[in-house]
């Protein structure tokens, strides 16, 4: 038997946007098992609840993530909304599935170029995130900010976006499905990609169910599990059917992500269509009381907004089960028996979003 | 499996050119509704202390016995809460991003009263 060695993986790697530490257990060059330790940039952001006005807390909720923001913000407002039993516009829900699918493609789309990047293939990293620049832009025109967007408010939405800008976004789908396309190809096709996921990283389907797999990591290996299958907003009406794959490997989780971003395009087409016309905000009097679990499906998986409240203004508790928690028991199951040089693929495809995970 | 999949767009992207754009030399995309920057119109303003009571960031203090709103643009997040509760509307926020610094902006705005005409001191009414 070969001597074992530990080898630091982060909190500062190239391929880690965020700091998660690993330490990898080797002999020779294969892991052989990897202990993960979080903490880095816990941020207190639960605490705060008890000092902000819920209302006001909105705006903390978005800002738990840099990446999938809207969702945060949205589910926060869904958590409120059912505890004050408060009936939101239908039009409102409309627009949140709209901004939310926009959110899950510029999301799916920095993660592809991200994971591009941890195979050292440059270029095919800098078009990804080309393409994503067009998904900003459309967020940017309709709410004011692009990864920030602020739109969300207890009761609705703040701000509409009219016909004429609905019709341009709609003008704008062949174009981005022409580009989708394209990316997918690559990343289909290409003999680097191939070499550098196919096989590796495997996550069996009834290890990812044992474990706790959420989002793109549990559908890589063949469940067809999806929040938004549940019909939350405005999802009951929208058609819609979730993306499987069972290779179980990396490349699984990379094509699930990938064909993702053409669920999601289909959804903001079918939303567009049938957006009803009405108002954007329910006024809300008075302050929560009672206790709600929040579902909702982020672009790396189900996340679990809890908030509980007594009739003040400051809510008592709020409580965020992010999809990267889930899937860090599932990463090191991964991880061990794999190659040195495959860890940072290995740990990019579980989407690891640490900021959201500590908050 | 195939070697120069990528080949077409690569030579596409040479002779199209750089999509990004030199910023800060060239001036950044905005939109009508870009969140750049927020001002106070300080003339209408009541100093009713509800953008501080209200701001998430606690990025705006209000002294109505002095007179003055002071806003530090370092810590602001420009998340607009404060304009949903400017109950004379005197809040609002510009489409253009601020340049770049190294140094904290703190932005004092001191309000006009019956005798003396309005005044600014450091940064003026930029906000």
């Amino acid at each position: 038997m070969s001597r074992q060695i530990v080898v630091p993986f982060g909190p500062q790697h190239p391929v880690l946007p965020e700091p998660i530490h690993l330490d990898l257990v080797l002999e020779d060059e294969r892991v052989v098992e990897a202990i993960p330790s979080i903490g880095y940039i816990h941020r207190g952001l639960e605490k705060l609840v008890e000092k902000r006005d819920f209302k006001d807390y909105v705006f903390i909720s978005e800002r738990i993530c840099g990446i999938c923001s809207f969702i945060h913000g949205a589910t926060y407002c869904q958590s409120v909304e059912k505890i004050m039993g408060v009936e939101i516009p239908r039009r409102a829900e409309f627009l949140r599935a709209i901004w939310s699918e926009h959110s899950r493609m510029h999301s799916h789309l920095l993660w592809l170029g991200c994971f591009a990047d941890s195979m050292g293939y440059e270029n095919l990293f800098m078009n990804c995130w080309k393409v994503r620049e067009k998904i900003l832009d459309v967020m940017e025109r309709t709410t004011g900010g692009r990864i920030i967007q602020g739109v969300n408010r207890v009761g609705g939405v703040s701000r509409d976006i009219d016909a004429e800008e609905l019709k341009r976004i709609a003008s704008g789908i062949p174009g981005l499905r022409a580009d989708f396309t394209e990316l997918t190809r690559i990343f289909d096709e290409d003999l680097t990609v191939q070499t550098r996921t196919k096989g590796i990283g495997m996550l069996p389907r009834d290890k990812a169910w044992d474990l706790g797999a959420v989002g793109p990591v549990l559908r890589g290996s063949g469940h067809a599990v999806d929040t938004r299958c549940t019909g939350y907003g405005a999802y009951d009406e929208l058609d819609f059917k979730p993306v499987v794959r069972n290779e179980s490997d990396c490349y699984a989780r990379c094509m699930v992500r990938a064909e993702e971003l053409f669920t999601s395009l289909d959804l903001v087409e079918n939303a567009i269509d049938r957006i009803p016309a009405g108002d954007i905000l329910t006024k809300v009097r008075g302050n929560p009381t009672g206790e709600f679990h929040a579902r909702a499906e982020q672009p790396r998986g189900e996340v679990i907004h809890y908030v509980k409240a007594n009739g003040k203004k400051n809510l008592v508790r709020h409580r965020v089960r992010t999809p990267t928690l889930a899937n860090i028991p599932p990463l090191v199951h991964m991880l061990a028996g794999c190659e040195l040089a495959d860890v940072p693929v290995i740990v990019l495809t579980i989407d690891p979003c640490i900021g959201c995970m500590e908050r | 499996m195939k070697i120069g999949v990528m080949a077409i767009t690569v030579l596409k992207n040479l002779v199209k050119g750089p999509d990004t754009i030199r910023y800060p030399s060239q001036p950044a995309k905005v939109t009508e509704a870009t969140r750049g920057h927020l001002v106070n119109h300080i003339e209408d303003c009541t100093f009713c202390s509800l953008c501080q009571m209200h701001c998430p960031a606690d990025a705006i203090k209000v002294s109505r016995p002095d007179r003055t709103w002071t806003l530090n643009q370092f810590q602001c997040v420009i998340c607009g809460c404060c304009m949903s509760y400017c109950p004379k509307d005197c809040l609002l926020i510009e489409q253009t991003y601020l340049p770049p610094t190294t140094e904290e902006i703190i932005v004092t705005l001191i309000g006009p009263d019956e005798e003396k005409p309005e005044e600014q001191r450091n940064g003026g009414n930029r906000g």
